[in-house]
């Protein structure tokens, strides 16, 4: 009767255990296959003529030039805005402000602000950017908006590592005389510098591939030269040449929508990459 | 060289108070963005949703079952959209639930050190990829694999595809939150019931899920917030044919979906319909920001318990 129970106790762990295997591996098996419909579908597509033309009505002549281009000018911009301001906020949350209400109500907005859809950024952008600043469906109101959107994943991760750095390196610069703003800059920066740089990386590249608020802030327009000036010119992105090839029934503008979300994937896996060198070379440096 | 030195002069200390003034000053106004962005955000929601209702009501507007932006007679009943969401969020969420609580078990009580730094990376990976990458995914793979195995008359376009889908995509998310919710049970609790004689599944059904129950249930709510937001995925795989339905075979529009395809048009500003994009808007806000708040407040009750 008890020997019973206990193979019976023991098969039902060990198939517990086989269930919770089969359900890391189901992950793994999406990946894979999701990776490899793409390059399957689209690799033999990839060539030079495909980065350097317009997108075009004949699948076979379209490129991701202004795409590309695009992309590149919104994530750019987006870096340069996220960058000061993210720091700063993440700096001010976790130095300055104590752990009064109104330090725990900007930190309860900014997580909140992080669950936030991403099309409801795109509303908010329409209305702000494009439509009451008048800055019109450009570059320069993507980024705006895009910036907003990956600030609080910014703050978020810049406030964590600044938590990371120990106390001691504080009240070390604090007792050789420094100010507040010295020790952030001489002491706290230098040593938080890897995880704060990792956290925009990853950030940066989120916004890279985010496709429905730059819908409403009209990136879906056919464009087929390459956009010179941010605060004028009509703009596509990557994501949004990909929804557009995407959403097409015939077989050849899949190719090239699988094509081009490769370009995309490469694109992001070297930011990936971007911030793991970083991390590494910056953390070599720092000894406690 | 300057910056340097200035810092010894006596006269100087005056400047390094106002500097330090200015930078705290600086820093503050850069953490007052997020409240400004969720005050303009409430404000432009609320203020475009009031001109939407001078013109449909309210009670129409949220008790009506037709949704009609497109094609006259025109009806603006929010009720088949707010059901589609719900619908792909609910097959999204019974994919992705017990999928990403089993793996979650696995990696924080089953796997090694090692193998465990193998997984986390991939399902990182999992979580990065853009979401219309996803949405592309559901028309070119599970779609036609549905078509080929059990459902030979499924459409091009359906809300069972893309719960699918929504369902991957947010499968990472429930698999780290709960990984995060079981580790923060104490290691006691797990040793108590080993000493008992418990196996690991033993253990992990009677004691810790049990108390890591209110972090499984913010991770659910959670992703179900993202399944509710998604768009493009949604946009991509379930089409844009609003209907009151509740059979996943069918193609529907979600209130994203709804947002986007007026987007795409050249609808006028000064229409109805662009009128009605953002009182769609202000209930997809309400909703995911609900959800948002109950999950946060999960979260704080089982860190109140163990930390």
């Amino acid at each position: 009767m008890s020997t019973q129970t206990t193979t019976r106790r023991k098969v039902a762990n060990a198939l517990f255990g086989l269930l919770a295997f089969l359900a890391i591996f189901a992950s793994l098996v999406t990946l894979v296959a999701l990776l490899f419909d793409v390059v399957v579908r689209g690799g033999s597509s990839v060539d030079l003529q495909f980065f350097t033309s317009a997108p075009s009505r004949i699948p076979a002549k379209a490129g991701i030039l202004p795409a590309l281009v695009g992309t590149l000018w919104v994530t750019t911009l987006v870096a340069i805005m996220t960058f000061p301001i993210g720091v700063a906020a993440a700096i001010y949350l976790e130095e300055y402000a104590g752990r009064g209400r109104w330090s725990r109500l900007l930190r309860i907005n900014i997580s909140n602000l992080a669950g936030v859809p991403s099309i409801v950024y795109g509303i908010f952008g329409l209305a702000l950017f494009v439509r009451l600043l008048g800055l019109g469906r450009t570059v320069f109101a993507a980024a705006l908006t895009l910036s907003l959107l990956i600030l609080p994943v910014v703050i978020i991760s810049s406030m964590e590592a600044i938590r990371a750095v120990p106390p001691s390196q504080r009240e070390a610069a604090y007792a050789l005389g420094a100010t507040r703003w010295q020790m952030v800059r001489r002491a706290l920066l230098p040593a938080a510098a890897p995880g704060i740089l990792t956290g925009i990386v990853l950030a940066v590249g989120r916004a890279v591939g985010e496709t429905a608020p730059l819908i409403l802030i009209g990136a879906v327009t056919f464009v087929t030269f390459v956009p010179v000036n941010p605060f004028e010119d009509k703009y596509t992105v990557l994501p949004i040449q990909i929804f557009n090839w995407a959403g097409r029934p015939q077989a050849a503008f899949q190719e090239i929508s699988a094509a081009a979300i490769l370009v995309l994937l490469v694109l992001m896996f070297l930011l990936n990459l971007v911030a793991v060198i970083l991390r590494a070379r910056l953390s070599r440096t720092i000894q406690w | 060289m300057a910056g340097v030195s200035t810092a010894h002069r006596p006269d100087s200390a005056a400047t390094t108070r106002r500097g330090e003034a200015l930078i705290e000053f600086l820093l503050r106004a850069s953490a007052a963005i997020g409240i400004i962005t969720t005050v303009g955000i409430v404000t432009v929601l609320l203020v475009e949703a009031i001109f939407f209702f001078a013109e449909v009501s309210p009670v129409d507007f949220f008790t009506g079952t037709r949704w009609s932006a497109s094609i006259l007679p025109y009806a603006f009943g929010v009720i088949p959209l707010i059901t589609s969401t719900l619908m792909i969020a609910f097959i999204a969420l019974v994919l992705a639930v017990p999928l990403g609580v089993l793996a979650a078990v696995w990696m924080s009580e089953f796997a090694s050190q090692r193998v465990r730094s193998i997984i986390k990376p991939v399902l990182e990976i999992l979580a990065g990829i853009p979401t219309i990458v996803y949405g592309f995914f559901a028309i070119t793979v599970i779609t036609p694999l549905l078509k080929a195995t059990i459902l030979p008359d499924l459409g091009t376009f359906s809300a069972l595809s893309a719960g699918i889908v929504v369902g991957i995509l947010v499968l990472p998310l429930v698999a780290s939150l709960t990984e995060d919710a079981l580790r923060a049970v104490p290691r006691g609790l797990r040793e108590g019931s080993y000493a008992l004689g418990a196996t690991r599944w033993e253990t992990v059904r009677r004691v810790l899920l049990p108390a890591a129950l209110s972090g499984i249930a913010a991770a659910v709510i959670l992703a179900m917030s993202r399944a509710v937001g998604e768009t493009m995925a949604v946009v991509l795989a379930a089409g844009t044919n609003p209907q009151l339905t509740l059979n996943p075979t069918e193609s529907v529009q979600t209130m994203t979906a709804f947002i986007v395809q007026i987007s795409l048009g050249d609808t006028p500003t000064e229409s109805i319909q662009f009128k009605a994009l953002f009182a769609v808007g202000a209930t997809l806000f309400a909703i995911t920001f609900t959800l948002n708040l109950i999950s946060a407040w999960l979260v704080a009750r089982y860190r109140n318990v163990y930390e």
